[in-house]
């Protein structure tokens, strides 16, 4: 069988694992873009689903009231007291919710998704009204990240049980399983007598820890879909089938370290440190993992995707900054606007009606305006009140530092110094930052814009020097960066390390006249979108370089011999802006 | 939500850090709450949701929204502030409640009551979470990615006790005594440095490694989701012994001395840490004290201020914000210095 026609199988096996046990499994990743694959993916996940089991669309940007419920504004002005409306998910309870642009979820609806997930009912504090409603669902992750870093955030994605990829699927390869809702009406009968023995336990559990899977709710999952695959066959018990199928769609999508067959001679990595009684461990992982291990072993290798291989070699060289990738892509905007209490004002003008504030004053008056004959509600201009919010523009200092030969000859630490001070003066402002080392070809994006510094610092500690100067490509990269961060609404700020002298091009070539030209005209680039930008050379002797390259890019030019930590501070912060209040 | 069979807390599998925080704070409530930070999926809110169904019920005014007890009511309800009134009372579950993440203000303060306000014209207060806290628990999950206005706001009331309501007109105080619990995980972002010491004690949590505990994880985590009555009812017995023991200890904890040599120990071994101010002393007193009321004990000795002083100190030390040495291994080595046998 084909690489494709068994990644499509597995996604049909996922339809239908998610149509037999949709809030056991918690749903699924699907990691696909829009397209005729993924239409017909739906098409049978929609035609294997029970009759009147929901299955809802989560429409991006939802507002908290309408997720969680909230209250009914009016029914409430009809009725003269609070009346709650059920929110989307509690509508959906015993089905699934589909997530469409997963990877662009933002934090906060997120944690809400994940807490519905855990609990299996959603209980919001909202508006004066406490709503607490089941809703056991199941959620559908469209993860249509267009590369690897963007993905579903980490901590809703743990949760949720299944994954699989339509990716690089041709449509020739996607042939219907023949299942229809017969076969999962009764898988769903019999999947509360469905038995798992010891021995299939332990083996889960085994193989999740030789691939490195921290999280104990990875082989919880794994029991949960093995339950459901031996369901759909009709099985009394879990049987290795049905482990291997749990294994694929559950364990090998987390992998994060391949098992070292045939002895494991380091122990599975892990987020954290291993403690030190792991040989012990290992003795009794022997005992445990009998053959039925190795078999999942197996099935999950076969069904890690590929490029995990290559990308834990990387992650073997710098092993603290490849761990974060995707949670840093993940995690975008963490500060909201504050709200601000509302205050009387008239809407209008983009100043939006503060509604509840505006019956809250209406209210004590209510008895008072119907004697003199006023309708059952009787609002007036002076109960007016609007909605303010603190809005923080948030500033992202990207980093791009110079690991080159020539720089790591002359100052590495003591640019990493300064970076280490910058990035803790970030700390007191609740800053987020980016690092982008560059050397060799081409410049490489360390650390996604976040506010861990343990991470930033961890990057940083790992980063090798040596190698070309590839100016060119560490601005564009710091450009494209800093365009994001924009896009979001945020600020950023670009602080160069590097003695200016390019010789690597832009097409990763060699060659000083051509390096130099590409920088300087990346370095156009940036100043002409105004990116506020700082260049700290590196060089023992300040160059001409240099302060060419800063002209160009429209930066501060501050030669680091001569610029002591404070002045380099100081420098940074006179970029960086202020919080704004605004009204909206 | 009545009916919910809560996993219970004698049947968590190993975490014994984190176990032994939350009962010291069930212990001693006024001890400054729980920051429990560490890996997903390691049961950080599984244990404080059985933590509260462990501790034996407690008496309350009915119809009182503040959970008053009938011996020290707080006033504001109609039922308790009738002087004279025999109020009746009965016994309810030590309450926990959530904090979900994007809770407005309103609800966590409270407000006014618009029911009553529409229908009645009375400018009446509707108590909120925090009012429901009391006595009992305010759980946060992912407490790092709460905004920061809320966490000040909690944190301030955690402090104080009281509850003070300046808005739409209202003026209101209430006693809002509660343990706080906060959990997160580091990577997805952390708390500021000024709250991390207003929370009494800090524990991380990790996931358990070694093969054999894991397995008993899962293994008692899928007996429970298959037969979650059946399981209670198998660890009944267990969740009864450690409930008398936590009520033992909680009658016992005023009658616990503290010697000066301990007290003597702990300000050596802050000094030795350089922790800011003295609630890390403290909080490490009070603490110990707590554990040797759990633990038996009449006084309290080095093996309780050893036992507690992670938790107590860790997120106290002054630190580098990039001073990524694990704040443990200072205290522990403090420890290993200053209270050498």
């Amino acid at each position: 069988m084909s690489e494709a026609a068994r990644a499509w199988d597995d996604a049909l096996l996922a339809a239908q694992l998610l149509a037999i046990d949709p809030a056991g499994l918690k749903g699924l990743v699907l990691r696909a873009r829009p397209g005729p694959v993924l239409d017909r993916w739906l098409g049978f996940l929609r035609r294997v689903l029970p009759e009147g089991m929901p299955l809802r669309k989560l429409p991006p940007g939802i507002g908290d009231s309408r997720l969680l419920g909230g209250i009914d504004l009016a029914a409430t002005l009809k009725s003269g007291r609070p009346v709650g409306a059920r929110g989307l998910l509690a509508e959906a309870d015993g089905g699934l919710v589909l997530v469409p642009m997963a990877e662009r979820l933002a934090p906060g609806l997120a944690a809400r998704l994940g807490a519905a997930l855990d609990r299996g009912e959603v209980v919001a504090e909202r508006e004066g009204m406490t709503i607490r409603a089941p809703a056991r669902v199941g959620l559908v992750l469209l993860d249509e990240g267009a590369t690897e870093d963007e993905a579903p955030p980490p901590e809703l994605a743990e949760r949720i049980g299944l994954a699989a990829r339509l990716e690089g699927i041709p449509l020739a390869d996607t042939a219907m399983a023949e299942t229809g809702r017969d076969a999962i009406l009764r898988a769903r009968t019999a999947l509360a007598k469905v038995s798992v023995d010891a021995r299939t336990l332990e083996a889960l559990c085994a193989t999740a820890a030789a691939f490195g899977i921290g999280s104990l709710r990875a082989p919880l999952l794994a029991l949960a879909a093995a339950r459901a695959s031996a369901a759909l066959a009709g099985r009394p018990a879990v049987e290795e089938a049905d482990a291997i199928a749990a294994t694929r769609l559950v364990l090998a999508p987390r992998a994060t370290c391949m098992p070292s067959p045939p002895e494991p001679e380091t122990p599975p990595e892990q987020d954290t440190p291993p403690p030190p009684e792991q040989t012990e461990n290992r003795s009794e992982e022997g005992e445990t993992s009998d053959a039925l291990s190795d078999v999942l072993l197996a099935a999950a290798a076969a069904a890690v995707p590929k490029d995990l291989l290559a990308a834990l070699a990387q992650r073997g060289l710098s092993r603290g900054a490849a761990s974060t990738g995707k949670e840093g892509a993940a995690r975008l905007s963490a500060l909201r606007g504050a709200p601000l209490a509302a205050r009387p004002g008239m809407p209008g003008g983009g100043k939006r009606l503060a509604l509840l504030e505006t019956l809250r004053a209406a209210a004590p008056w209510q008895g008072m305006r119907r004697r003199q004959g006023g309708p059952r509600i009787a609002v007036r201009r002076e109960d007016f009140h609007i909605r303010r919010y603190r809005e923080r523009s948030e500033t992202t200092t990207i980093f791009a530092v110079d690991a080159s030969g020539s720089s790591a000859l002359n100052r590495m630490a003591e640019a990493k110094g300064a970076v280490e001070l910058l990035l803790a003066d970030c700390y007191v402002r609740r800053d987020r930052v980016a690092l982008i080392a560059f050397r060799g070809r081409q410049a490489e994006l360390l650390l996604p814009p976040t506010t861990s510094l343990v991470r930033a610092k961890r990057s940083l500690a790992a980063l090798p020097g040596g190698g070309g100067t590839p100016v060119a490509s560490a601005l564009d990269g710091a450009r494209a960066l800093a365009e994001a961060v924009l896009r979001r609404g945020g600020t950023p700020v670009v602080v160069l390390f590097t003695d200016g002298r390019a010789n690597v091009a832009r097409d990763g070539t060699g060659g000083r006249e051509a390096a130099e030209r590409d920088a300087l005209a990346a370095a156009r680039v940036l100043a002409s979108l105004r990116i506020a930008s700082v260049l700290l050379d590196t060089s023992p002797r300040p160059q001409k370089q240099g302060e060419t390259l800063a002209a160009a890019m429209g930066a501060r030019y501050l030669p680091l011999p001569y610029a002591d930590a404070a002045a380099v501070s100081r420098a940074v912060k006179a970029m960086a802006p202020a919080h704004t209040a605004r009204a909206a | 939500m009545n009916a919910r069979v809560l996993f219970p807390f004698s049947a968590i599998v190993g975490q014994e850090e984190m176990k032994r925080a939350l009962l010291i704070a069930a212990v001693d409530a006024t001890l400054g709450g729980v920051l429990v930070f560490g890996d997903r999926g390691t049961g950080k809110s599984t244990a404080v949701r059985a933590l509260a169904a462990l501790l034996p019920p407690m008496r309350v005014v009915v119809g009182c929204p503040y959970s008053c007890s009938p011996d020290a009511p707080a006033g504001l309800c109609e039922q308790c502030s009738q002087p004279g009134a025999k109020a009746k009372t009965a016994l309810v579950p030590v309450p926990v409640v959530d904090l979900p993440l994007g809770a407005t203000e309103d609800r966590v303060v409270g407000a006014l009551d618009i029911e009553r306000a529409l229908a009645q014209g009375v400018k009446a207060f509707e108590p909120g979470l925090l009012a429901r806290a009391h006595r009992g628990f305010l759980y946060i999950d992912e407490v790092n990615l709460l905004e920061d206005h809320i966490v000040d706001l909690l944190l301030d009331v955690a402090a104080s006790g009281e509850n003070v309501v300046e808005r739409e007109g209202l003026s209101i105080r209430h006693p809002a005594r509660f343990v706080l619990v906060g959990s997160g995980n580091p990577e997805e972002g952390e708390l500021r440095p000024q709250l991390l010491d207003r929370f009494g004690l800090s524990v991380e949590v990790t996931t358990p490694s070694d093969i054999a505990t894991r397995i008993e994880v899962v293994r008692r985590r899928d007996a429970f989701e298959r037969d979650q009555a059946g399981f209670a009812v198998s660890w009944a017995a267990e969740e009864a012994k450690l409930r008398r023991r936590l009520v033992a200890a909680r009658k016992r904890l005023p009658e616990i001395v503290v010697p000066d040599e301990s007290i003597g120990h702990a300000a050596r071994l802050c000094i030795a840490l350089g922790t800011d101010g003295l609630r890390g002393e403290l909080t490490l007193i009070r603490a110990a004290r707590a554990l040797a009321a759990y633990d038996g004990e009449r006084e309290v000795g080095l093996a309780q201020l050893r036992a507690v002083a992670p938790a107590a100190l860790r997120h106290r030390l002054r630190r580098n914000p990039l001073d990524d040495t694990v704040a443990t291994t200072r205290v522990e080595r403090a420890i290993a210095e200053v209270l050498a046998a």
